[in-house]
């Protein structure tokens, strides 16, 4: 059988495929650990392209395509490109209620970009959370980890505009 | 650190005496939550601890980040101990005055404790404030007054006794029965008795066994879990020690979902405490039994928070459940018996051992023993996380603990339980909190989740809102949740739209009673109930959309002309101040004009409009 060789991708540097080799290392004997080292993977790369996840696959003795299965279940998983700055929109019941479609509304007019996209640019990518559990200061954003409340329409864009 | 023998726990107890009584020095208890972190806590303690340091107090005054209060809305929250006076939302411009005040004058800064809405008062003391003094902290008896990144301070509040009964005086048939005189039920949603899943696991032959904890609290507007598994996380480890001591296990997982990461990071420090005192791992305190405990992160699907579905996660494949029986107590993860309970249901587990079952059965209604924490979100002015005995009113909770609906509108219903729940009218406002009370009414407990609506919340767009978020999170397997939930919400999509016509109302129906009898899981077999429900107390919401084209709560916005009516409009110009667009003309003493090519319909007028006067 031939050895497993390392695809050329432009999004994957040699130490980002380092880090992948350690993580593979990590939960290779955990069965179960497939959904663990993509996570893992994403967080290195920043997505998940298809040459990386079948990589994974193959050095963790797991078909492609149950590997692919778990990858394409997980909302968590993106096989798309993302931007420079990740923004994060609560849609839970709090947050609806409090009015954050129009703040996707706001953001749409502004930048074109709606749910799951990422700006022609690679300046904003658009996720829709499914509740980050901080109701109190509803409706919540979180970009790039910084989480921000009471996040209204008519407040979103002076915010997103201190991320070039 | 060596590991620990049940002594050692008392010493550490004695350690911490003046801690406990905070008789030492003065003590400022910044809550260090997600929520209060998203306002700002972090930079605030920072602040605290230079100010402090500057005034050379340090060997006066101690700084420890708790875990949640409960009191969200009015977060960042500060706590000063031993007085207990409760300070709320603070920011890193006030420390320096905040300092100045209590420290060195050894005064109150008034205008940051918590002002009374009704007799305009300042209440200092926490205990008085109706929030807190209404509610019965038991499963949260240790919110705000430890760090839990520092096991010794959840040990000095009696931590792990329960588990050390369990183990040396206890077998596992008492332990069960113990549990049977508490009444707890799985605090999750579907609130099965506890003891029954336990004894079924325990029952069930096999030398190897699971026991695992759901973490995975993916109900929109439920935030329970976060703030123990953040704020006390050791009662969970405790509680998930205790089981296996029950039912035979030595390997336990916590599924976290991967949204939560300040749970997964604190759990993953007390487990990692745990094991270095010797309370997790090989021979717990000396007793001989064995429990290893690991954290398996969720990956963004809420059909996971599913019983059967986590175990398949777990076994690094897709989130989707399978029929049962078999059940999980017999075949469960990898085919062994397994018991998967709640993050609340486990982190009672340790007071119900050390005081009892007795003591937690002695509060509750006739089938709901003991107390339930619950999420209070939405329209109301404390937004929070309140735990109350079972049996409280929706009236209570609603209006003297949350404080009641802000901006001086009315109540309209609340949803219980989230996506598999319902919405609950006003003539419903006494109802009991208590499994069969709600059920009777049409919702469910569920995990928690009490999302309050006011008069400008339209039901058919919630209804609309519940089912997209069930379709969207389906797994697909089935195909009375995949196909049939995805054809009701194309209903509700025609009628919010304008486009319904009388018969859609019986296909909802008719559709809602096929998935909720076919589904092959709770996702599926609840995921028509607000629809159900909405459509039983607010039917004539459904009629004015499809006869009439109208949205009485003025939200769906294709049926919305945005236009300001010049006779309702006061000229208070409030609506041309607020609008993002640059959409609206006003000028003083002259109604207000929306330009619909610049209008991008955030309906912001319409939720600052006091009149009434855009249609």
């Amino acid at each position: 059988m031939s050895p497993i060789v390392r695809p050329k991708h432009e999004d994957i540097s040699d130490k980002m495929w380092d880090k992948v080799d350690e993580i593979i290392e990590k939960y290779r004997n955990f069965t179960g650990g497939i959904t663990q080292a993509l996570r893992e993977a994403q967080e290195v790369v920043g997505y998940l392209p298809i040459p990386l996840i079948n990589y994974i696959a193959d050095r963790m003795n797991i078909s492609r395509s149950d590997a692919f299965g778990v990858a394409s279940f997980y909302a968590l998983f993106s096989l798309k490109p993302k931007g420079r700055h990740l923004i994060r929109v609560c849609l839970g019941t709090a947050c609806y209620v409090k009015g954050i479609k129009d703040v996707l509304t706001r953001i749409h007019q502004e930048y074109g970009l709606e749910v799951g996209d990422t700006t022609e640019d690679r300046r904003f990518s658009l996720e829709g959370v499914r509740c980050l559990g901080a109701c109190g200061f509803a409706p919540v954003m979180v970009v790039d980890g910084k989480t921000y409340g009471t996040v209204t329409a008519d407040k979103v864009i002076e915010i997103l505009e201190n991320y070039k | 650190m060596s590991k620990v023998t049940v002594q050692d726990l008392k010493k550490i107890k004695e350690k911490y005496s003046e801690f406990l009584s905070f008789s030492d020095k003065r003590y400022i208890m910044l809550c260090g939550d997600t929520g209060c972190r998203a306002m700002g806590c972090h930079e605030i303690k920072h602040a605290l601890e230079q100010e402090i340091e500057k005034r050379g107090l340090t060997d006066k005054v101690a700084i420890v980040e708790t875990g949640c209060n409960g009191f969200c809305a009015n977060g960042p929250i500060v706590v000063i101990q031993p007085e207990d006076i409760f300070y709320q939302k603070f920011s890193v411009e006030d420390v320096e005055e905040f300092v100045e005040c209590e420290f060195v004058k050894g005064e109150r800064l008034e205008r940051l404790l918590y002002k009374d809405p009704v007799s305009k008062k300042r209440i200092a003391n926490h205990k008085e404030i109706p929030f807190f003094s209404k509610q019965l902290m038991r499963v949260r008896k240790n919110r705000g007054l430890i760090d839990p990144e520092n096991i010794e301070h959840y040990i000095a509040r009696d931590g792990y006794l329960g588990c050390a009964r369990a183990l040396f005086e206890m077998s596992p048939e008492d332990i069960i029965e113990e549990m049977k005189q508490s009444g707890l039920r799985g605090r999750g949603g579907a609130g099965f008795p506890t003891y029954l899943k336990w004894q079924f696991a325990k029952d069930a032959p096999g030398d190897i066994k699971y026991v695992l904890c759901n973490a995975d609290e993916g109900d929109p507007g439920a935030f329970m879990d976060r703030s123990i598994l953040e704020g006390d996380p050791h009662a969970v480890l405790e509680g998930m020690i205790i089981a296996a001591k029950a039912i035979g296990s030595n390997r336990g997982y916590i599924y976290c979902r991967a949204e939560y990461p300040l749970a997964i990071h604190r759990l993953q420090i007390a487990i990692s405490q745990a094991k270095e005192y010797g309370l997790l791992g090989d021979d717990i305190l000396g007793s001989g039994f064995s429990f290893n405990l690991d954290i398996y992160h969720g990956a963004g699907a809420f059909v996971c928070g599913e019983e059967t579905a986590l175990m398949m996660s777990i076994e690094g494949k897709r989130g989707m459940p399978r029929p049962r029986p078999p059940f999980p107590a017999h075949k469960g993860l990898w085919n062994k018996p397994t018991i998967l309970n709640n993050v609340e249901t486990f982190a009672n587990v340790p007071q119900i051992i050390l005081k009892g079952g007795k003591w937690y059965s002695s509060v509750g209604t006739e089938s709901s023993k003991g107390t339930k924490v619950f999420a209070l979100s939405g329209d109301i002015n404390n937004i929070g996380l309140v735990e109350v005995p079972m049996g409280t009113s929706l009236r209570t909770l609603i209006f003297d603990i949350g404080g009641g609906i802000p901006k001086k509108r009315k109540f309209k219903a609340v949803q219980l339980g989230g996506p598999s729940g319902g919405c609950v009218p006003e003539q419903y406002l006494d109802l009991p909190v208590d499994y069969e009370a709600i059920v009777k009414a049409g919702a469910i407990m569920g995990s928690g989740g009490v999302v309050v609506m006011d008069n400008r919340t339209c039901m058919v767009d919630m209804a609309r809102f519940f089912l997209d978020f069930c379709q969207d999170e389906s797994c697909g397997k089935c195909t009375p949740c995949r196909e049939g939930t995805k054809r009701m919400l194309e209903i509700l999509e025609r009628i919010t739209h304008g486009e319904g016509e009388m018969e859609d109302i019986d296909r909802l129906e008719e559709l809602a009673e096929m998935i909720k009898d076919t589904s092959l899981c709770g996702l599926g077999q609840t995921a028509p109930n607000p629809v159900l429900s909405t459509l039983r107390y607010f039917r004539h919401e459904y009629e004015a959309h499809i006869k009439e084209k109208r949205c009485p709560a003025k939200k769906c916005v294709a049926l919305l002309k945005f236009e300001v009516d010049p006779e309702k409009c006061k000229s208070c110009g409030l609506c041309y101040k607020s609008c993002p667009a640059g959409a609206i003309e006003w000028k003083k003493k002259e109604p207000a004009v929306i330009n619909k090519d610049k209008c991008v319909k955030c309906l912001t007028c319409y939720d600052k409009c006091r009149f009434d006067a855009i249609d």
